[in-house]
Parts: C-alpha cells; structure tokens; sequence
C-alpha cells in the first residue's frame, strides 16, 4: 500500500510539472512573453523593468529553473491588472467559491443519492423514468441558459430572488440551485446505474434468501458497493465543478475564483491566469491522488495489479 | 417487489412479449425526431446564405431589440426578433449551425485520429507505452478543459482554431481509453497471432487487422461526441472565449441577451433551445446508434 500511494505521489507531481511547463511554453509560444506579461499602459521603462525582472533576458533554461522557483514558493507574482500579489487575490476569491461550491456538491450529491437509488430499486416505474428524463435533459440543457433564465423568471418577473451579488440567504439560492444542476445529471446516472450493477450480483440475491430485509438489502449490501465505481469519476465531477463555478459566478457576479480567472483571460492578465490554472491543477490532481488512495484501499486488486 | 433479476432475463421477456404499442411508436419518435432534426441542422449549415433573410452580422441601430413576429409589436421582417444590435436573431442563428458543425466535426475528427491512433499503440504494444499513455490518458481526462481553454485563449488568442485546439488537446482521451479496451480483446484473438505467425509487422498489424475491427465502436463514440461538443463550444462562446464577435455562435448569442434579461427576453431564450434541441437530438442518435451497432457499450 505504501508503494502504491508513493508511486501515485511521483505520479501525481510529474502531472503537476508537466502542467507548469506547459504554462511556460505556453506564454512563450506566442512570441515575445513581455507582450502578455506586460499592461497596455506600461512605459519602455516599465517593459524593461518587468523584462529584468522575470528574467527573460537570460536563456531559457535558467528562465525555467526560476519560474519553477518561484511556484513552489507559491509566488505567483503580480496582477498586471490590479497591482496586486495573485496570491491575496486568491486567498480571497476561494473561500467565496468554496461558500457556493460546497453546499452545491453536497445538496446535489444527497438529492443524486436518493433519486438515484429510489430509481434503481423501482426499475421502469414513474420516478425512474423521470430520473431518467431529467439526466437525459440536464446533459442536453446548457447551465449557462438555465441559469439565465432561472434569472428571468424567479428575479426579473416575479421578482422574489436577487439577481446576482453576494448577501443573505437569498442571494444563495439560485447561484448555488445552478451550480447543483451541473452536478447533478451525471451523479444521479452514476448512482442509478451502479446500483442497479449491484442489485443484479450473486450476493445480493444471497442477502434476500437469507431473508434479510429490502432496507439493509439497499442501503447495507447494495449501496454502499455501488458506491465505489462512481469514485473513479471524481475527475469528472471535479470538472463539472470547475466549469459551474467559472459560469455560475459569472452570471451571478459572485466575487469568487471562477470569476476571478474569468475576468483576469479578458484582460489578458497573464500572472493571474496562470496561478488559476496551477491551483485548479492542483485541486483536480489532488482530488484524483486521493480517490485512487481510496479506491485502492476499499479494493485490494488495484493495489497489487498496479504496483 | 422490486425488481432484481438479472438483466439478460428483462431483455428475453421484452423480446417474448413484443413491446406495447405505445413503446413501440416512442421507440421509433426518438429515432426519427432526433434524425430529422440533425438533417435539418447539416442542410442549414450548408445553405445559411440562401436561408437566412438577413446578414447576420449587420447592425441596425434603429431596430434594436425588436420583439419577434408573434408578440405584440413584433414585425414579419424579423421573425425571431433582433438583438441589442439590431441584428436579426434567426438569420444568427442559421449561421451559428455553420460554427457549432464545422468546430464540433473538426475536433471529432481530430481527436478520434489521435486517440484512436494511441489507444491501438498503447492496447497492442503494451509494457511501458502503455503504462504511460494510459496514465496520460487519465491526466487528460481528469483535466478540466474549460481552464485548458482560458490559458488558450489568454496565450494565443481567442478564435475559431483557438476553440478547436483547446476542445481537441484533452478530446482525444476517451477514445485512446475506449479503443486500448478494444485492442486488448482483439491482440489475443486467432486472426492476430495468424498473422504474427506470417510474420506481419507491429505497424502492419495495428493499421491492417487491429484498426477495422475497432471502426464499430469508433463511429459510435464519434457520433456520441457530437452533442458534447456543441455543448462545449456553446460553452466557451458564452463566456467570451470561444468564437470572438461578431460570427454568430450560439453560446455567443445567449450571452449577448444576458444584460436585456429584463427587456428582451428572446435575444438569449431562441439561440439556447435550439442548443438543447441540437444537443438532445444527437445524443438520442448516438443512443440509438450504439443499440443498434454494439449495445455491449452500454456503459458509455
């Protein structure tokens, strides 16, 4: 097990290496860096400064080795738009994303679990047929149009919602009502299907000859089996979370780090950008180290066939 | 009771019983409709100039926000109405199918190349390549194409291949995991190790006896991927980093209703329909493909 989580480790920061220097070329593929790096308004002096500065008079490979220096000191320098270290930026913006992120993962994970559960166990009734239609509508539906019209409806013309800002219970509700819905399709088909993997399996017709009941059948022997293939797709709802949090802030005006990052690409403001970027990488790496962790510790086979 | 038998069990009983009549007509509307709806779409993509009635990037400043033809004060002139522009909604839209078709088979088709290309390496070579495109395969999967796109856009430029790039550098991950899958099974079959026997090379292999048995699952993977890419495109417009203005693309177009919400409410509800329309539509043809050609995908 120790091998296994050490292997993954290495593997997880050789990710994490690739992603900086993919950032590196990235800013060096278009040309001259200065062009991104530097404000409209700059002076020569300024360029020059800044150009000193970041080292790009040197080669590159020492350009890199003080790029990389400078990550791992988790500095990311200086917003070209707002004179400000990214890193209070950001030390800002997450929690206001984690304030919407949070409830969101949670409501849409319980409401996945009971519909997703309810619909497996009553295969081709009414509320598996819905649960069905409403996970073939949500995958069909842009988040970003029902959001704004969930706007138009509930702020504009009944006017019992505020349209956007952050503020009391109220301002919650739709943001956090978008942010749900881009979970909440592909964790409630995850949940359905597994459970209904599960409920097919030798042992759970074991458990009904030994006469157990339908409750601990579900939720003891079959729930919490089925639960273990949807670990493996925590990378896709880490997107999911990346992509609601980055529109759904932005509809909203939510002053969290989707908006931020958003905000900092029209202004080419490259620092800012890029520290986005690596945090998110960071974030969706380390989701993913954790769920193989996991997943590896409830299933022996990993453990052995991939070390 | 519920329902707990075995699967193969439902299925026997279903083909035993015949499906009711009902079942029978829905089974065959989420064939048809979803098809007619994507001929529709490619016949629009191709004719936009001779169906659109205006230019769909004029501006008329006089005739901005116009209601369309069936609300009170609407005109026959635009019949979805115009934008805080005046430009006219459905001849935007008529264009917008060109972008959303020619982005989403564009990246389609690179993606399926490059991942088929990997997977067939990576399933048949086995060892270290696999280990490590396999790993890749994963990193890319689990990396969130939207901030891929951000860097995109802030470091190249947003544009047409902007959208394409970005949408295609992490696309070709399920294939490469999906047609490794396929090679597995295949590698060990009789008509492979008869061709080792003959002394076929590694490349003569993978090119000639591996790749047109993977085409089934291919088309179908490729046809599932339609809808998604619309989707991710309509995505990227709507936040200003995909198709730059002012070519119509749908996501494009429901953003630039975003600040009329309370004036104009049909500048951003038409463009985001037909995007469901569209999405749903392909979606319910790869379904229906994947039942027909491989139902063993089911898991897709």
């Amino acid at each position: 097990m120790t091998r296994f989580i050490l292997i993954r480790l290495v593997q997880t920061v050789i990710a994490l290496i690739g992603i900086a220097v993919l950032i590196f070329v990235l800013v060096r593929a278009s040309g001259n860096p200065i062009d991104l790096l530097r404000s409209a308004t700059s002076t020569p002096e300024e360029i020059e400064n800044l150009q000193r500065q970041l080292g790009l008079d040197k080669s590159n490979w020492e350009q890199f080795r003080i790029f990389m220096f400078g990550l791992v000191q988790g500095d990311f320098g200086e917003s070209l738009l707002k004179r400000r270290p990214v890193s209070t930026m950001l030390g800002e913006a997450i929690p206001n994303s984690l304030k919407l992120t949070v409830p969101a993962f949670v409501i849409s994970m319980l409401v996945a679990t009971a519909l997703g559960v309810f619909a497996a166990t009553r295969r081709d009734s009414f509320l598996d047929n819905g649960v069905k239609f409403v996970a073939i509508l949500g995958q069909a539906v842009p988040g970003f149009w029902l959001a704004i019209m969930a706007m138009m409806l509930f702020s504009v013309i009944w006017g019992i919602l505020p349209t956007a800002g952050m503020g009391g219970p109220a301002h919650y509700v739709l943001p956090v009502g978008t942010m749900a819905f881009f979970l909440l399709p592909g964790m409630m088909r995850l949940v359905r299907s597994g459970m209904l993997d599960v409920l097919d399996s030798e042992y759970i017709k074991l458990a009904r000859i030994k006469g157990l009941s339908e409750r601990i059948i579900v939720w003891k022997h079959a729930f919490r089996n089925a639960m273990i293939a949807p670990l493996t797709t925590a990378g896709m709802i880490m997107a999911g979370l990346v992509m609601g949090a980055v529109i759904t802030e932005n509809i909203f005006n939510w002053p969290g780090m989707g908006r931020l990052v958003l905000e900092a690409t029209y202004a080419r403001d490259f620092p800012v950008v890029q520290a986005c970027t690596l945090m998110i990488g960071v974030m969706v790496l380390g989701m993913n180290l954790l769920v193989d962790i996991a997943y590896a510790y409830v299933d022996p086979q990993i453990r052995y066939q991939k070390s | 009771m519920l329902s707990t038998m075995p699967n193969i069990d439902t299925k026997l009983k279903l083909k035993i019983s015949g499906l009711t009549r009902s079942a029978r007509i829905m089974r065959a509307m989420t064939f048809y409709i979803p098809v007619i709806i994507l001929v529709l779409l490619v016949l629009t993509a191709i004719f936009a100039p001779w169906l659109a009635p205006h230019d769909p990037i004029k501006v008329s400043l006089l005739e901005r926000r116009l209601p369309p033809a069936f609300v009170e004060g609407g005109s026959m002139k635009y019949l979805l109405g115009t934008d805080s522009l005046g430009r006219d909604i459905l001849s935007r839209a008529i264009y917008g199918a060109r972008i959303s078709l020619s982005v989403s088979l564009l990246v389609i088709a690179a993606t399926a190349f490059v991942g088929t290309a990997l997977g067939i390496a990576a399933g048949y070579l086995g060892g270290r390549t696999e280990a490590f495109l396999m790993r890749f395969t994963d990193i890319s999967m689990a990396f969130p194409g939207l901030v891929l796109a951000m860097l995109l856009s802030v470091s190249i430029g947003p544009g047409f291949f902007t959208v394409v790039l970005a949408l295609s550098i992490l696309g070709w991950a399920p294939y490469a995991r999906l047609i490794r899958g396929e090679t597995l099974r295949l590698r060990n079959s009789d008509f492979v190790a008869q061709a080792r026997i003959n002394g076929a090379s590694a490349w003569r292999i993978m090119l000639i006896h591996i790749f047109p048995n993977v085409i089934n699952p291919l088309i179908i993977v490729m046809t599932m991927a339609v809808g998604f890419m619309i989707l991710a495109e309509a995505a990227l417009s709507y936040l200003g980093i995909g198709i730059p203005p002012p070519d119509p693309s749908w996501g494009s177009m429901v953003a630039d209703g975003r600040g009329d919400i309370d004036r104009a409410w049909w500048i951003s509800t038409f463009p985001g329909i037909l995007i469901a329309l569209v999405v749903l539509s392909g979606n319910f043809f790869g379904d229906w493909l994947r039942d027909k050609m491989d139902p063993r995908l089911r898991q897709l």
